[in-house]
């Protein structure tokens, strides 16, 4: 099937900041050509490894965020590595980056440059807190991105500290997002007007944009209220939950009243079936009641015979109730949980890609979208360190062999 | 000169709730014509959703329904009846681009399949934006944000390890969007180069699956189940928020390296830490990484989250304030420089602050435009766009159809 952006070649000198976006259009069908220093991208250093060997070859994150791309090694401080970089922007539709605001203005590469060399270019810059403004020369590690964009306020128990989510950056992949629809916008009006532009992404506003604004911003520009940590939902001042213990983690069921008591009733149905059920659950009218007229007695009333039913069953086993009996129950999974799907198996979500170098195939998250008329392909594993060197050194921009070795010993690539 | 990116692009826009009004909003403040089709019996969630402005509820007052409609004009159809249907239709024969967030197979439900479509309109870009895709074995899950964000793992990650997982509210819907809108305009770069339009079916689960991939390698190569670390990282120590002075106020703070953290004990006046034999190494601090943070929190409690982090940054050690949505819209001199907000006029409101997209395009800008009111632009929509006559909208009026 074709791809959505088969035409469209970018040329990607992000670190793990922005690496997400060309894997996005890559996987849309665009050719993404990651430009690495030669010894490879600082970011291939970044954990988990594969079987926990530290090697910039092995590394999980980078195969995650780099699939289908193709490296070559390219040394942009010097002359010569800028003179074949601008070689390549000629054909090039797009150019990521994620360096420190100034820093390709300084070896003579800044949108200006390019758009000299190819006046249709589209120069994406990734930042901490954009190309402008006071904060351009902080850094944003992942904590502070998180903090800086109103996220970590909000999240977290009432008692400790402002929380940020475990592990990989999140920050990063939201203004990886962005710009990738900032991309697609800037294409659209380049197809309309032939020209480019440099399109100055802040990754702390990303951050903001990941926040429910109504909770965040709107709340205090409307009623002058912020948002604390635990301010759990529904918002009624009763000790409640939606986050129930079952018998090997956690399942987030709410009680739903009035008009969507239907997601409920079908619980304490089989509640009923099993014989679990006491009489005061069995005989609640979800429907006519009014959670506005709940009181903490009515709640633990409720909460309790639910809760003996849950502590008596695997997340695995709830779930599967949900899925056939419409009930609104969803486990807190992790990726083992979710590996075996059924759901995801059956639209084959999950692709296999080899690693010879490995010799073995590792399991991907697949493509991101369904169509009737394309199909967006996952098809490679991440390349190697300058693995397409000679692919587009020698066959592409006609470099001869020997002279590629004299860029080698010069190390220029 | 083009003045707007997406001028003359149509989008009929069956959109409620988050995920879908937040993706078409990202096309919207860059041009798009969108006309969100809506009901007055079954408003968009989002518009019965607290807070209100001034606490006063209303179908346009709440603040999120008035953050992510911006620039869309609204028509109030009841989807109930059959004539609303019909008129639907005339509305997706005028668009380029229909998109929709419903549950899984909902569209097919209300006669209004891409199938169904198609025949209107040859070349329709259709997107379904659903909790668990349109096909396989369970097409139809109903789940909101905060269900996702537990299906997919990424709850499972956000917490203290002592503790349960944290709640993350609805965060996968902030993630579907990009996926969503990049789609989209993939999508009609495809027609633009075929003629051929398309249907798209996105799940949200498999959306928010990628904001997980490491970890899903990380068990797929490695069999390895990973817990949550609380503001703990492998890379650096200290590594957390601290408290500051004043009412819950915060930093957080990150020293990487050796270099790092010998300036780090200089600045904040304690240089006798460099040498104690306890934080002696990297492997060390983190060894006595709770007493290690005592320390620093005795040094923050002192000072301003936002003195705090200038001082650390001007000396290249990573820090910031624990902004809440106060600092953010009334304090932070970053966000006011770039001019973040638009301050926007609403007939029922008033002023309201609105974000612009997370990215400035240096050729373009977004075009700032308040949110609709509820069936405003009804008599735009089939005035202008469905060229029905005076009778036969008075007869809708009277009808129930359009409300």
């Amino acid at each position: 099937m074709n791809t959505l952006l088969s035409p469209y070649r970018i040329l990607d000198l992000s670190d793990e900041k922005g690496q997400f976006c060309g894997k996005m259009l890559s996987d849309l069908g665009a050719e993404v050509i990651k430009v690495e220093k030669p010894g490879g991208d600082p970011s291939r250093n970044i954990g988990p490894f594969f079987r926990n060997e530290v090697d910039p070859e092995k590394s999980l994150h980078w195969f995650a965020f780099n699939t289908n791309k193709k490296s070559i090694t390219l040394n942009l401080d010097l002359h010569e590595g800028r003179k074949l970089f601008k070689d390549l922007v000629k054909t090039a539709d797009i150019v990521i980056e994620t360096f420190d605001p100034g820093y390709l203005a300084g070896i003579k590469l800044s949108y200006e440059d390019l758009e000299k060399i190819n006046k249709k270019i589209i120069l994406v810059s990734i930042t901490p807190f954009g190309q402008t403004g006071p904060y351009k020369y902080y850094k944003a590690p992942e904590i502070v991105a998180w903090a800086m964009g109103a996220h970590a306020y909000q999240v977290g128990e009432p008692e400790r500290p402002p929380l940020k989510m475990s592990h990989h950056s999140q920050s990063y992949l939201h203004a990886s997002g962005q710009a990738a629809v900032a991309v697609m916008l800037a294409l659209h009006h380049k197809n309309n007007t032939g020209e480019g532009q440099h399109i100055d992404v802040s990754i702390q506003e990303s951050v903001l944009h990941s926040t429910d604004q109504q909770e965040t911003t709107g709340r205090w520009d409307a009623i002058r209220q912020l948002r604390h940590r635990g301010m759990a939902w529904p918002r009624t001042g009763l000790k409640t939950t939606s986050r129930w213990t079952c018998k090997d983690g956690y399942v987030i069921f709410v009680f739903w009243f009035g008009l969507s008591a239907h997601y409920t009733t079908p619980l304490i149905e089989l509640m009923k079936e099993q014989n679990e059920c006491d009489d005061f659950l069995a005989n609640f009218d979800f429907s006519k009641f009014d959670w506005a007229d709940a009181t903490q007695e009515i709640w633990d009333k409720l909460a309790e015979p639910t809760q003996k039913f849950f502590l008596k069953r695997t997340r695995a086993e709830l779930y599967q109730y949900a899925l056939t009996r419409r009930i609104q129950l969803f486990p807190i999974q992790n990726p083992s949980d979710y590996i075996d799907d059924e759901q995801l198996e059956s639209r084959n979500f999950w692709v296999k890609l080899n690693h010879p170098e490995l010799g073995e195939s590792i399991t991907y998250p697949g493509p991101f979208y369904k169509s009737n008329e394309t199909a967006a392909r996952i098809n490679r594993r991440a390349p190697l360190i300058g693995e397409h060197n000679r692919h587009i050194y020698h066959d592409e921009l006609g470099i001869t062999l020997e002279d590629m070795q004299k860029l080698h010993i010069k190390s220029v690539i | 000169m083009v003045q707007k990116i997406l001028e003359g692009v149509k989008i009929a826009d069956f959109t409620w709730a988050l995920v879908g009004p937040i993706t078409t909003n990202m096309l919207s403040i860059f041009g798009a014509e969108v006309i969100k089709i809506e009901g007055r019996a079954r408003p968009d969630s989002r518009r019965i959703a607290a807070p209100f402005k001034d606490n006063i509820p209303g179908l346009n007052r709440s603040c999120n329904f008035n953050t992510y409609n911006l620039g869309k004009k609204s028509i109030a159809l009841n989807l109930a009846n059959k004539k609303g249907i019909e008129i639907a239709k005339r509305i997706v024969k005028w668009a380029d681009v229909v998109v929709e967030n419903f549950a899984g197979t909902a569209m097919e439900r209300m006669g209004l399949s891409y199938a169904v479509l198609k025949e209107i309109k040859t070349d329709i870009i259709m997107l379904s934006s659903s909790p668990t895709g349109q096909t396989g074995k369970y097409p139809s899950v109903r789940a909101i944000g905060s269900h996702l964000t537990a299906l997919s793992g990424l709850q499972d990650t956000a917490g203290w390890p002592d503790m349960e997982p944290t709640g993350l509210d609805s965060y996968t819907d902030f993630i579907s969007p990009y996926f969503n809108a990049t789609t989209i305009l993939a999508a009609l770069d495809y027609k633009r180069r075929t003629g051929k339009g398309q249907y798209l079916d996105l799940s949200q689960y498999e959306d928010c699956i990628h904001f997980m991939a490491p970890l899903v390698l990380d068990f797929t190569a490695n069999h390895r189940i990973t817990s949550r670390m609380g503001n703990r990282s492998s890379d650096a120590v200290p590594h957390n928020a601290y408290r500051c002075l004043g009412d819950d106020r915060w930093c957080v703070i990150a020293v990487f390296n050796e270099k790092e953290w010998n300036l780090f004990c200089n600045i904040i006046d304690k240089p006798w830490l460099k040498s104690c034999d306890r934080f002696a190494t990297f492997i060390l601090r983190k060894n006595n990484e709770d007493e290690l943070d005592k320390i620093i929190e005795s040094w923050t409690i002192l000072h301003s989250p936002e003195d705090i982090m200038t001082l650390l940054q001007n000396n290249g050690i990573a820090a910031g304030v624990v902004e809440s949505a106060e600092d953010i819209l009334d304090k932070d001199p970053q966000i006011a420089y770039r001019g973040f907000f638009t301050p926007l006029d609403h007939p029922e409101v008033g002023l309201y602050r609105a974000p612009r997209s997370a990215y400035i395009l240096s050729k373009i800008d977004p075009v700032m435009e308040r949110a609709p009111l509820i069936g405003e632009h009804n008599e735009y929509v089939l005035k202008e766009i469905l060229a029905l006559s005076d009778e036969e909208i008075g007869e809708l009026i009277v009808e129930g159809i359009v409300e």
